[in-house]
């Protein structure tokens, strides 16, 4: 019998290099007669060990980790695809402490399916919401989002089901479902690691999403700097809809619903909602004011669902568990499960899906084991280019979106980059700064000119002519920014600076 | 370097293009209906055809959606991904965003800088390789990232680099 071999098809397992390895291994199988099976699975997160070689055994999936090119020939040296001796073996890969201490929901399947086989996804749990929501009236779906207390994961927080609510209410001849997979925030990656990885959880999401408030067109709009998400969710869309999932009268249900992938251009701020309907619809990324509100008056127009990927990865679970299942997991108003991403400076980082409540010393030291470098962790920035820099003090802070809010800082869409002690956090300030001068879509004057004019101030301070004068200077440019834009990039971009200068003083010092 | 801007005559769109850029362009455009919300979609086949968006080619993509050139331009030039020159060979994109600089991005882009001779959105004097920005691969974890034409690396040393950029050296 052939023996099935997982190398992931992942950007950080390719990155690293498991296109190579999985060609190396078919060769070396085939140079030595040894009946192989190939499976290009999703990551199961252990991005540090990518990539994460696994074979599948009686006993469960061995794992190999990690394995570059030259490692191939030595492995089957040692007893290849048997489960051998060899020093980059970590056991069933299940059984690691890493993933066993973790609550997979969102990520149940990634790294375990074939992320394109329909058939490993239907024997995985997969549907199971769909064939939930399709025995219920739309209330009643948008009833159990409403009370499974799911927010929005893409950073803002909104609960979902009064979204869904706002959009079902609404009497239009057309309504759209639109995914926004515009993960533009720098520490984020749990939107493609979903999309590479079980890419059909999203379509069941926004199909159920579509039978709650009577949408039968869907639209991905993913990022340009994402081409392998990109190839793999085209591949599951026509996977899809041949086998009847999209299309008209769908599964025999009466119903029809399609999903059309769009690609984005490189625009940060398209993954503001706004702009990002706007350039679906053909112009330039720009804020839209609101209200109207996209759920009223959304893409073309017409009342629109506009949530994030993991929102919409989350659904499935919620119906096929029921509200209950959900709303019991978590803290506070922070419900359910939020798969975080651990990146930058650590030693072992990736994604860890956890129910709300845990801390960021928990993740740092338990599941990152520290800096990658070996230094002293001096700073996390949590929630992407617009999050705050927390200190070593502050990193007993629960994963809560309130508990955030409470110290001046946002969790996001999960994201947690750590720095270690050679961090020069003025240039991180500045950068912040210098970002948003790079991505401001240029509709509102605090956000377009405010950006540059933060770059040059803290740039003044550093040089040291009137360093006091320049910090009360930048403090006021931060007031104008966080009350007169437009919108979060503008609004948000004081949090790193503020929190930098707030934590950091000394790093503001003039350079001699 | 810059075959592609021989001066358009107005009454005739697309003029500017050679005979080759030319049908290229008009293929993109006949695989989509005539309306806005595609723009996107042919700027990107434009681009995927030839490597970059030639402003000759606007006038075209502007009368076959019934748009003026300066909206047309004006979504071009909004959108970083869109180049409106010729890149060279290569195109290496390295990552400025927070997770990489952690990892020592900072050298790798001052590094990389010093070697080619060149800045960001500029190409080396031998026509090999072109230098972008990127804000975030989402490879945080595999820190620092660069993406080589369509391919991500990670975990990138200043030899894993030099490594990179020596391969661009063969051409293919």
């Amino acid at each position: 019998m052939s023996r099935r071999i997982f190398v992931p098809r992942d950007t950080s397992a390719v990155a690293c290099g498991a296109d190579a390895v999985a060609d190396r291994i078919r060769s070396e199988a085939a140079r030595r007669g040894v009946d192989v099976t190939v499976v290009r699975n999703g990551s199961r997160g252990l991005c540090w060990l990518e990539p994460l070689v696994e074979i599948e055994t009686d006993e469960g999936r061995i794992g190999y980790g990690p394995i570059g090119v030259v490692d191939v020939e030595g492995l089957f040296d040692a007893g290849f695809p048997g489960d051998v001796r060899h020093p980059r073996a970590l056991g069933l890969v299940e059984n690691m402490a890493w993933l066993k201490r973790q609550l997979r929901h969102c990520f149940s399947r990634n790294g375990i399916t074939d992320p394109l086989d329909l058939a490993d996804y239907a024997a995985n749990g997969g549907w199971a919401g769909f064939a939930q929501a399709r025995s219920m009236a739309s209330e009643a779906i948008v009833q159990t989002v409403i009370e499974s207390g799911l927010r929005g994961r893409g950073g803002a927080a909104f609960p979902c089901g009064i979204k869904w609510k706002t959009v079902l209410d609404q009497v239009a001849e057309q309504k759209y479902i639109v995914c926004n997979a515009d993960e533009g925030d720098s520490g984020t990656f749990s939107d493609r690691m979903l999309i590479e990885g079980d890419p059909y959880r999203l379509i069941e999401g926004m199909l159920i999403a579509g039978r709650a408030v009577g949408a039968t067109k869907g639209y991905v709009y993913l990022r340009s700097e994402y081409p392998l998400a990109c190839r793999v969710f085209a591949e599951a869309l026509d996977t899809a809809r041949e086998a009847g999932w999209l299309g008209s009268d769908i599964r025999g249900g009466g119903r029809d619903f399609d999903i059309e992938l769009r690609i984005g251009a490189g625009a940060y701020i398209c993954g503001e909602e706004t702009s990002l309907l706007e350039s679906l619809e053909g112009r330039r990324g720009q804020v839209r004011f609101k209200p109207p509100l996209p759920a009223i008056k959304g893409l073309f127009g017409k009342p629109t669902v506009i949530n994030n990927v993991i929102t919409l990865a989350s659904v499935p679970d919620i119906l096929a568990n029921g509200a209950a299942w959900y709303r019991d997991l978590g803290v506070g108003r922070s419900r359910g499960t939020l798969p975080i991403q651990l990146g930058g400076n650590i030693r072992r980082g990736g994604l860890i899906e956890l129910a709300f409540g845990v801390t960021l010393r928990e993740l740092l030291d338990e599941f990152g084991g520290g800096s990658a470098s070996g230094r002293p962790i001096r700073a996390v920035q949590v929630g992407g280019p617009l999050g705050a820099y927390l200190p070593e003090s502050q990193f007993d802070t629960p994963l809560d979106y309130e508990a955030f809010a409470a110290i001046d800082a946002m969790l996001g869409h999960g994201g947690i980059v750590v720095f270690d002690d050679s961090v020069d956090m003025a240039e991180q300030a500045r950068f912040a700064m210098e970002f948003c001068a790079v991505e401001s879509c240029g509709k509102c004057t605090p956000c377009r000119i405010g950006s540059t004019r933060g770059v040059e101030v803290i740039d003044r301070m550093r040089a040291g002519t009137d360093a006091e004068a320049d910090e009360v200077l930048l403090r006021s440019l931060c007031d104008t920014m966080l009350h007169g834009s437009l919108c979060a990039l503008g609004g948000l971009t004081p949090l790193p600076v503020l929190s930098a200068l707030k934590h950091f003083p000394e790093d503001f010092a003039v350079r001699r | 370097m810059k075959p592609h801007v021989a001066r358009p005559d107005p009454s005739s769109p697309g003029s500017g293009l050679d005979a080759v850029a030319r049908a290229s362009v008009e293929a993109v455009i006949a695989s989509f209906e005539s309306r806005q919300d595609v723009l996107l979609p042919i700027l990107h086949g434009i681009q995927d055809a030839l490597g970059f968006v030639p402003p000759a080619s606007l006038p075209l993509v502007a009368s076959a959606l019934n748009l003026s050139r300066a909206e047309v331009h004006g979504v071009v030039s909004f959108y970083h991904h869109f180049r409106s020159e010729a890149p060279g060979r290569h195109v290496l994109r390295l990552c400025r965003a927070e997770a990489c600089q952690a990892m020592g991005a900072r050298a790798i882009e001052a590094h990389v800088r010093r070697r080619l001779g060149i800045g960001y959105n500029e190409t080396s004097a031998d026509g090999r390789i072109t230098l972008e920005p990127v804000y975030c691969l989402g490879n945080c974890a595999c820190a620092p990232s660069a993406m080589l034409d369509e391919q991500v690396h990670g975990r990138l040393s200043l030899e894993a680099v030099d490594r990179l950029l020596d391969g661009c050296g063969e051409v293919a």
